[in-house]
């Protein structure tokens, strides 16, 4: 929300990429809420800006990994054979390091910009995506009334699109809110190695990075981005958990049918 | 039953086979779920498939759907060989064989309307247009004893005996030749029971329909089916008609059943109960005979010798001293 | 009254999102010492939460009990100091046989381990002094072997095989009928007055469900202790009760002794349920209408919606039970005087 409204909310917009080496670390105040930084910027002004990057960031990255991780969960989980096995390792070769360290790999081979670490990204999260709508098909064919559509002698691309993606979209909807917290995490710490959106990006992680300098002084500096990622991975974690509860459809069985 | 006809289904030495594998996916051994059966149904008729869990009726039902492939042997439907088919072909033949799973509410998808899925079927096999298949909806719908106020709800929304109507409307909008039943009335409540029971037969009736019918509840059995095949181990050990083999048994292990089956208002059956042990694993099927590790006639033939069926007295027993 | 079990007028209600629901309904029903009592009733009529109501385990938060009361051997269960309802009676002078014996094993334990932590507490010579119960109070070492040699002796009264080998054993090692096996020996191994067995042999087939049904009936009948088993399926009430109660939709219509009960049910409800059973012949009768909503119940008698001689005092009030024979007791203002299947 506050990152839609960015330019309305910001009490200083005009000075998010402008110097005022006048008013650099000025400590919060009425002027300026959350005091200023070493260029003399308004930090809750570049902290909402920031926040419309970081948005961006997880909203494309999480996108292109749900375009990529679900059609192969997909396809792996209804076919069994050694294509399925394969396509599940290659993604289990994914998950199996680390994925700060794959994304930053990948950020530095192609150099810091701001594509580069959508697709760093991307490429290191699909392979949740795949997990779990692997897990979730093969969980659903057993279901009865998958079965029982095949032997009606259902094709396979109907039964994937009409029958089992409906009923896996909870989960990877969840597993979208989930993830977009994660996104956002290692899109600041990319951010902070220096591996994120080249100055004068107002990028969360970046300005933490920057502010080390003028710590313990400027602690406003350091305080108010920490916070921000903070809050928001937090907010995509609870909203994935409420998701959870309000897309169960046994929970909502149950309260509607005795 | 008219024994000049061709039966509609039959069965030669079919054998379906699940490998066991450990924990490194190497192959340890095969369930013998379904073991060399032979059978055929005729039009009209309802045949009774009965025996103990793990007994492979269940398994012989659906790989004659087409759920499971055969591991060896032939199913002829109407004339043809369906069991070797190439997916595409066999999903064709889904219109005139169709399968009812035991909880036939849970063959309903939970987030389509009854509308769309009584549908469905149609759009699968059928090209009609949407008023006729509306048409063809309606007349099922009211055939199953449904109003049509229920297509815009929600299988949850319905309670467990119109959720079945549902499915089997589903299954008969395709107007099908044969259904599978799979222990359609396993853990209902006998009242429950009795309507669904009546249901199946005016279904019958008004879609000429042919069942096999997969229960292990001999008294309902008993009242379906004009024939039974009692299965053992993934093998028929006696076949013919109902009456005669409640009235006579020839296997043991048929009369080891009968005999366990509650006769309310007789003599308690537990007292004379003799059967003693439980079935062999189908992983480690016994040699010879399959019934002879509890049989009380086994001799020493039985382990050497399998018995095939045989005529005897007007049905199909698989044991030596019948 | 000479009655081990008298429950009288017990009410419960189930509070659920889509109301309250009234799942039990002015209950009574008696058991006497060494008689196997079956609970009949279809599924939702009430018969596992009136179980469940005896062995105090009713789910705390959703259930209410409304009135009536639970005396066993004279004491109203309900009303009494609940920890001395769980040391002295709930898992030692009533016991517990589940439904499903599939599931009522931990997995990971031998079976060993699992029983003699039930007899740690609930063996006929333990004395746990009615002080709190500790999980590190010592298991004293003369008292757990008397307690084996107990349980060694249960098992082959059940008919385990080698019974110290498959103390060794995990639950899964066993079959659906060798576990039940097991169920059967915790159930008598506290020595109880009552066991209530909660549809036992549902899950068994019928060759398997015969042989234990005879050893249930072999074991309880040697042993003098009384049984409450509910079951859904007449045959295997028929099998091993003395007596039958007939419940419908949180209500108990019906108690007679077993020969009465099947030759001479006079509950019209009764009557429907035992046609409904397929005949030989391949005749079929159903019930006709469904089972009522515990929500919002019908009034009075509450099989009335569906019943054939239902008038307008069935309506407005429950009948008061009335005795036809000797234990032969019936709430209804119409009871039918004829054999079962006189009437059509």
């Amino acid at each position: 929300m506050s990152a839609v409204l960015a330019p309305v909310l910001a009490t200083h917009p005009d000075d998010v990429f402008e110097l005022h080496p006048a008013e650099r670390l000025r400590a919060p105040g009425p002027a300026h809420w959350l005091g200023t930084d070493r260029m003399g910027a308004d930090v809750y002004s570049r902290l909402l800006f920031g926040a419309r990057i970081t948005i961006l960031i997880g909203v494309i990255a999480v996108g292109a990994s749900l375009l990529v991780g679900v059609p192969i969960g997909l396809v792996a989980g209804y076919y069994h054979g050694w294509f399925s096995d394969l396509l599940m390792r290659v993604s289990d070769v994914f998950l199996a390091v680390p994925q700060v360290v794959l994304a930053i790999a990948i950020a530095q081979t192609l150099g810091p910009s701001l594509p580069n670490v959508i697709l760093a990204l991307s490429a290191t999260y699909w392979p949740w995506f795949a997990r779990v709508v692997y897990a979730e098909t093969r969980t659903l064919q057993k279901e009865v009334f998958v079965e029982s559509t095949a032997a009606l002698g259902a094709s396979p691309w109907r039964l994937t699109a009409l029958h089992v993606l409906p009923n896996i979209a909870s989960p990877i909807i969840v597993r979208a809110s989930i993830g977009m917290g994660f996104t956002i995490l290692t899109a600041a710490a990319l951010g902070f190695l220096g591996l994120g959106p080249p100055p004068p990006t107002p990028e969360w992680g970046r300005t933490i990075a920057e502010s080390r300098e003028f710590l313990p002084d400027a602690w406003w500096y350091a305080t108010a981005p920490g916070l921000a990622i903070f809050l928001t991975v937090m907010g995509f974690n609870l909203l994935g958990d409420g998701l959870r509860d309000v897309l169960d459809p046994r929970l909502r069985r149950s309260r509607t049918a005795r | 039953m008219s024994v000049t006809a061709a039966p509609l289904l039959e069965i030669v030495d079919l054998v379906r086979h699940f490998p066991v594998r450990n924990a490194f996916g190497r192959r340890t051994g095969w369930i013998r779920a379904v073991d060399g059966v032979s059978l055929a149904v005729w039009p009209g008729e309802t045949l009774g498939l009965v025996g103990e869990s793990g007994c492979g009726k269940s398994t012989l039902g659906k790989t004659v759907m087409g759920i499971y492939t055969p591991t060896a042997g032939d199913i002829r439907f109407a004339g043809r060989e369906i069991g070797h088919l190439p997916a595409r072909e066999r999903r064709a033949v889904a219109g005139d064989l169709q399968y009812v799973y035991q909880d036939p509410g849970a063959s309903l998808d939970p987030r389509w309307k009854v509308v769309h899925s009584l549908h469905e079927p149609l759009k699968i096999h059928a090209r009609l247009s949407r008023a006729e298949r509306e048409r063809e909806v309606g007349a099922i719908l009211s055939a199953v004893g449904l109003p049509d106020a229920h297509l815009d709800l929600y299988p949850h929304e319905l309670s467990g005996g119109q959720q079945r109507r549902v499915a089997l409307a589903r299954i008969l909008t395709l107007r099908p030749r044969m259904v599978i039943l799979d222990e359609p009335t396993s853990g209902l409540d006998v009242s429950v029971q009795a309507s669904v029971l009546k249901l199946f037969r005016n279904l019958q009736e008004a879609f000429a329909l042919t069942y096999v019918f997969i229960s292990h509840d001999l008294a309902v059995v008993r009242a379906m089916c004009a024939r039974i095949a009692v299965m053992y181990l993934g093998t028929i050990v006696e076949l013919g008609e109902t009456a005669a083999i409640f009235e006579q048994p020839r296997h043991p292990y048929t009369r080891s059943l009968l005999a366990a089956v509650p006769r309310i208002g007789g003599r308690r059956v537990t007292l004379d109960f003799a059967l003693e042990g439980e079935p062999p694993n189908p992983r480690d099927v016994p040699s010879g005979c399959r019934f002879r590790t509890r049989c009380p006639l086994a001799q020493d033939v039985c382990a050497v010798e399998e018995p095939r069926l045989r005529e005897v007295d007007g049905r199909r027993v698989a044991c030596h001293f019948a | 009254m000479t009655e081990l079990l008298s429950v009288r007028g017990l009410s419960v209600d189930f509070v659920t999102d889509g109301g309250v629901a009234q799942v039990l309904d002015g209950i009574n029903l008696d058991v006497g010492p060494g008689e196997v009592v079956g609970l009949v009733g279809e599924s939702g009529c009430g018969k596992t939460t009136l179980a469940r109501a005896i062995l105090g385990i009713l789910p705390t938060g959703a259930a209410r009990i409304r009135g009536g009361e639970v005396r066993f051997k004279g004491v109203d269960l309900l009303r009494e100091d609940p920890a001395a309802v769980n040391d002295r009676v709930r898992g030692r002078a009533i016991t517990f046989i589940p439904q499903d014996p599939y599931t009522s094993f931990s997995p990971v334990f031998p079976v060993q381990t699992q029983i003699m932590d039930l007899m740690k507490w609930k063996s006929p010579r333990a004395d746990n002094g009615g002080g709190a119960r500790s999980p590190f109070r010592r298991y004293p070492r003369e008292r757990w072997r008397a307690d084996r040699e107990a349980v060694l002796e249960t098992l082959r009264a059940v008919q385990i095989p080698e019974p110290t080998r498959a103390l060794r054993r995990l639950p899964h090692e066993f079959s659906g009928g060798q576990r039940q096996r097991l169920m059967i020996a915790m159930a008598l191994l506290p020595q109880p007055d009552l066991i209530i067995a909660d549809e036992p042999t549902t899950s068994l087939d019928v060759t398997i469900q015969a042989q234990i049904l005879r050893l249930l009936r072999a074991l309880v009948k040697q042993r003098g202790v009384s049984v409450l088993f509910t079951t859904h399926d007449l045959g295997t009430a028929h099998e091993i009760c003395d007596r039958v109660v007939v419940m419908y939709a949180g209500q108990e219509m019906e108690a007679a002794p077993a020969t009465a009960f099947f030759a001479r049910a006079a509950h019209p409800y009764t009557r429907r349920l035992l046609a409904s059973v397929p005949s030989p012949g391949g005749e079929i009768r159903d019930i006709p209408g469904e089972v009522p909503s515990l929500i919002a119940p019908p009034s009075g008698c509450r099989f009335h919606p569906r019943c054939d001689y239902a008038t307008a005092e069935c309506r407005e009030g429950r009948p008061a039970p009335r005795t036809l024979a000797p234990e032969h007791g019936v709430r209804c203002y119409h009871p039918v005087d004829a054999p079962i299947g006189a009437d059509g």
